[in-house]
């Protein structure tokens, strides 16, 4: 019989020596709780802590990038038919980028922060402390399984916590491959894979996490944010909704297709960046239908069925969802299908309005349907009637315009004149607001989102006359010193500059006196 | 009716008029106006609440007040403005920044132990935020909440900021509607429903909860010292106060001195009998009375003890030898009894807190800065203060919060802005340079996957203008010490081609 130690951390009530677990009581544990358990475990033992550590860990999933390329592409195409250079363009670039940036970074990340301190603190030790949660739960999503699994785990490891890994099933080979292949370079106690479907994420979000990172849809996010609310679990929730893309009538028309063809059909539109319907008026309505298909024609030579670049559909659920979003709107053309092979042509969609049903849920495929409006402001409305999108685009020439949107609108970003490159820029935070999600991610936001910012301030014990002020019996002098003291804003940096100059200006004027006698 | 008022909220934000950095101005104005005015008020309705001494009144809630205020009002036009962030090869000629931008009304649900401070700081966020807010005083603190109810609307938006008034079930009603930030302080169970509520929305939420907040006392300190502050902290407010240092840990051989030393110092703050003391305050109510009362059961009070259910009063008190598993050690005090749990050393104490719930704050007393750091190095916490108890929540720049049961998120100054805010990521590009973005296009080539791979890993660029000034200070001075170093070893090297031109300066 197996006993194994193991601190209840749920149960405060119950904290005794460490009650021994016999084998049977074993058997009765869930393989997700199982899981959670050992990597707590792991994580208390405080191995997460040092620097070395980590950075080792995060070279270790370099190494595993770099040499299992072959092992992702495959899985990739197997799940998305994702073509060898898509699959390291948007996926595996984007982890290697953040990997770098992690490990060159993570010194100054994790360093104590000090803050501006005030005058009863001046001979205080004051600053914020990073620290590692615990044991963070990352739900990966089946669109990029790779970049959106991994990238939350570089913060999590980073951060110092423990994780545990739930692919999306979905994309089935590549959550084999992750589940077979990381426990061979990451620690296999702190960073654990745990693969299946809802049954399996019900089970694990039943458990005490100290973080949950989730990437997937509205509608699951509400449910995970609530597992999370009955162990008071802070969450990130990276959701979608539909990203509308204005079309100014004055701007290079042409440019703006290319850039907006070319984001729709990465990944053959299944991406929650994606633009998702365009805004444009009537008058540059057919030029616009004309530039996109030029753009495809020239993407994928003459036919995106056989074009190495272009993507498929994940499953037959998810095309014949995209297949029924067509009701009701004219084909402006494309709308050609291959249900054997998942395959969705590109297909531009005119002729639709806000009550369409194309225009009731985020589309998550190769549709793109264009609806007219007159002028900016008209757009902004349509776009403030609806959920705030995950990302906006805007196409103009006119800085005050895109001002002017930035200004009446709200979403989780705004990119003018280009779309899907801000995820590119790791210094941007990205996330949703309102039903696109909550909280943010990429490069050091990961870091921080994923540790505990804690205050420290370190007083002596000494100086006590000055806490007099505080302490009973009160006198209506007392209170008058201590207004005098709280209330006196003392810019301490400016002052502390004010203090350097005038003494580099004394030592000038010292040498300048000294060489002109 | 609460529907009725977030709807009217909600269309006085669509409106659009609490976004103008003047308007929020004036309203924070208005908020100071209606503290320094209503002074008087104010410290009457809280001696009514819980017999809080006039100064205490200003101490503990209105002077942090007038702070935040004061501070956000001299800062709005910095938090307020688009802050850029680094760059990278892809994005080096683009406009890149993050847009602080209001959310939208959010929910301040105020707690009853500080009705003031805890439902105004997050409120002055809000306002400086560009927010609407709909404010939810406690109901246990009946008299401030009224007196809240009342003036509120005298000094601010009526439209804006609407004071909901009620128990749980008007709280309940309220979390039925769909706000865009909920800001909750109080207990870590109705802090769960409230993130539940939250979450069928899809709210983020603000949770400033408690827990119980160890403090430890390692023997070779100044005891008296430690003793003196950690007795303000743990009975002002009567202990009902979320980061009061809710026991001690220390070793057997000074638990006797700290005993002594905290009676002492409880005889020079409240006299002999902190009844009579204008200082001291009350229990909130009958419930919270019995509450502590009964956590006191079966135990023998080494000083105080005394109480007057009459007057919800209960002496200050101190319990020595508590059991760590005691029922007194299972939840939050929030009264004025102090158990002390005693441990063999500095491990014990660290695995002792460690076994428990993360605590809101942890507070240490030592005077060896190994050992600080190493506690702090073995523990977690919202947040720690060494050789003092409290004061990390006076400094605005720290953020104030908790974590695992003790909370989320923070405030307090700027961190309350960047809360009530959304970080809107901004990327202004051109229609221009489309030739760069060639590498990026099917039909996908080696070359190409290059050209993407080089911009992809390029590095983190910091092109602020304060770094570019720096960049060029440093590059001045490195190239004028490298011309010195020059004419010095030139000098030195004996070499005639210099020394005309200072023959030259001293004729």
């Amino acid at each position: 019989m197996v006993g194994i130690r193991v601190l209840m951390l749920n149960k405060p009530s119950l904290v005794g020596e460490g009650e021994e677990l016999r084998g049977a009581e074993l058997m009765t544990m869930s393989r997700e709780q199982l899981a959670v358990q050992r990597a707590r475990r792991s994580f208390q033992t405080g191995r997460t802590r040092p620097l070395h550590f980590r950075i080792q860990q995060l070279r270790r999933l370099q190494n595993f990038i770099k040499e299992r390329q072959k092992d992702i592409k495959d899985a990739l195409q197997r799940d998305l038919g994702k073509s060898e250079r898509a699959s390291e363009l948007y996926e595996i670039l984007v982890v290697e980028a953040e990997l770098h940036l992690s490990i060159t970074r993570l010194a100054e990340w994790a360093a104590p922060r000090p803050v501006e301190k005030n005058l009863f603190t001046l001979s205080d030790e004051v600053y914020v402390k990073p620290e590692p949660l615990g044991v963070v739960l990352i739900i990966g999503p089946w669109n990029y399984p790779w970049s959106l699994t991994l990238l939350p785990l570089v913060g999590a490891i980073a951060a110092g916590n423990a994780a545990i890994l739930k692919p999306s099933e979905i994309s089935s080979n590549s959550s084999k491959v992750i589940e077979e292949l990381l426990p061979l370079y990451l620690d296999k106690d702190l960073y654990q894979v745990v693969e299946g479907g809802v049954p399996e994420a019900q089970e694990l979000l039943k458990q005490r996490f100290d973080h949950i990172f989730y990437t997937g849809s509205t509608a699951v996010g509400k449910l995970v944010m609530e597992a999370a609310a009955r162990h008071l679990t802070p969450v990130t929730l990276e959701l979608g909704g539909k990203s509308p893309c204005f079309i100014d009538k004055n701007c290079d028309v042409g440019i703006a297709c290319r850039r907006i063809t070319w984001a729709k059909l990465i990944n053959c539109g299944q991406t929650c960046i994606a633009p998702d319907f365009i805004l444009c008026e009537p008058s540059v309505l057919n030029r616009v239908v004309e530039e996109i298909k030029k753009c495809i024609k020239e993407f994928y030579a003459d036919s995106t069925k056989t074009s190495d670049d272009y993507g498929r559909i994940i499953n037959q659920r998810q095309f014949k969802r995209i297949m029924g979003l067509m009701e009701g709107c004219t084909i402006a053309f494309g709308g050609d299908a291959d249900e054997a092979r998942g395959y969705i042509g590109p297909t531009v969609l005119k002729n639709v309005t806000g009550e369409s049903k194309v225009m009731q849920e985020e589309i998550f495929g190769p549709l793109l349907p264009i609806i007219t409006v007159n002028g900016v402001d008209e757009a902004i409305q349509f776009i403030n009637e609806r959920e705030k999108p995950l990302v906006l685009y805007v196409f103009s020439h006119d800085n005050k315009l895109i001002k002017k949107v930035i200004a009446e609108t709200s979403s989780g970003a705004l990119v003018a004149n280009d779309c899907v490159v801000h995820f590119l820029d790791s210094a941007l935070p990205f996330g949703g607001v309102g039903h696109s999600g909550m909280g943010r991610y990429r490069g050091r936001h990961t870091f921080d989102q994923l540790s505990n910012l804690r205050s420290c301030m370190i007083k002596q014990l000494r100086m006590e006359g000055l806490n007099s002020m505080r302490y009973p019996p009160h006198t209506a002098k007392k209170l008058s010193w201590a207004r005098c003291f709280l209330l006196s804003h003392l810019n301490v940096q400016r002052l502390r500059n004010m203090v350097m100059l005038a003494m580099l200006a004394s030592l000038a004027a010292f040498v300048v006196q000294r060489f002109l006698r | 009716m609460e529907r009725q008022l977030f709807q009217r909220a909600k269309e006085a934000f669509l409106s659009g008029r609490a976004r103008p950095l003047e308007f929020r101005l004036q309203q924070l104005h208005a908020l100071q106006r209606m503290i320094t005015e209503k002074e008087t008020e104010i410290s009457t309705a809280l001696k009514q609440d819980f017999n809080r001494s006039q100064y205490d009144t200003p101490l503990l809630e209105l002077i942090g007040i007038e702070n935040e205020i004061k501070l956000a009002i001299e800062k709005l036009a910095q938090w307020a403005a688009p802050r850029p962030v680094e760059k990278n090869l892809l994005t080096i000629s683009d406009e890149v920044y993050i847009q602080p931008e209001p959310l939208g009304v959010v929910l301040i649900i105020g707690a009853w132990n500080y009705p003031w401070a805890l439902t105004l700081l997050p409120l002055v966020g809000a306002i400086a935020a560009g927010n609407a807010a709909v404010v939810k005083p406690s109901e246990l603190s009946e008299c401030s909440s009224l007196l809240l109810r009342a003036l509120l609307p005298c000094y601010l938006d009526k439209d804006l900021y609407p004071v909901v008034m009620g128990g749980v079930s008007e709280t309940q009603q309220l979390l039925r509607l769909r706000f865009d930030h909920i800001f909750y302080t109080g207990g870590s169970t109705a802090g769960k429903q409230v993130m539940e509520a939250a979450a069928r929305h899809l709210t983020p939420v603000t949770l400033e909860l408690g827990g119980k907040s160890p403090c430890y006392i390692d023997k070779n300190c100044d005891v008296r010292m430690a003793c003196r502050r950690i007795t303000w902290g743990k009975f002002v407010n009567c202990g009902q106060t979320c980061i009061a240092p809710d026991y001690i840990l220390c070793e057997p051989c000074i638990q006797g001195r700290v005993v002594e030393c905290i009676r002492q110092t409880l005889l020079e703050f409240y006299g002999a009998d902190p009844k009579c003391s204008p200082d001291y305050g009350r229990i909130i109510n009958q419930r919270h009375f019995n509450r502590i009362m009964s956590l006191m059961d079966g135990y023998t009070p080494v000083v105080g003890g005394q109480s007057d259910s009459s007057q919800c009063y209960i002496a200050p008190t101190v319990l020595k030898d508590v059991p760590p598993y005691s029922r007194l050690m299972q939840e939050e005090i929030f009264g004025p009894v102090l158990p002390i749990v005693t441990v063999s050393d500095m491990d014990d104490a660290i695995n002792f807190i460690n076994e428990r719930e993360k605590p809101l704050a942890l507070y240490i007393f030592c005077s060896d800065k190994k050992a600080i750091k190493r506690m702090i190095e073995e523990t977690t916490s919202g947040g720690v203060t060494v050789n003092d108890v409290m004061m990390h929540y006076t400094l605005s720049s720290l953020p104030f919060g908790g974590v695992g049961q003790s909370g989320m998120g923070c405030y307090h100054g700027k961190h309350t802005f960047d809360q009530l805010s959304h970080h809107r990521a901004c990327l202004i590009r051109s229609l221009n340079m489309e030739s760069v973005n060639r590498a990026r296009y099917p039909p996908q080539d080696r070359r190409r996957a290059r050209r993407a791979r080089m911009a992809l890993k390029s590095p983190l660029i910091d092109t602020s203008k304060r770094t570019l000034v720096w960049a060029v200070i440093a590059t001045i001075l490195g190239i004028g010490l490298f011309i010195t170093l020059m004419v010095i070893l030139l000098i030195a090297a004996g070499l005639n081609c210099t020394c005309w031109y200072w023959r030259g300066f001293y004729n």
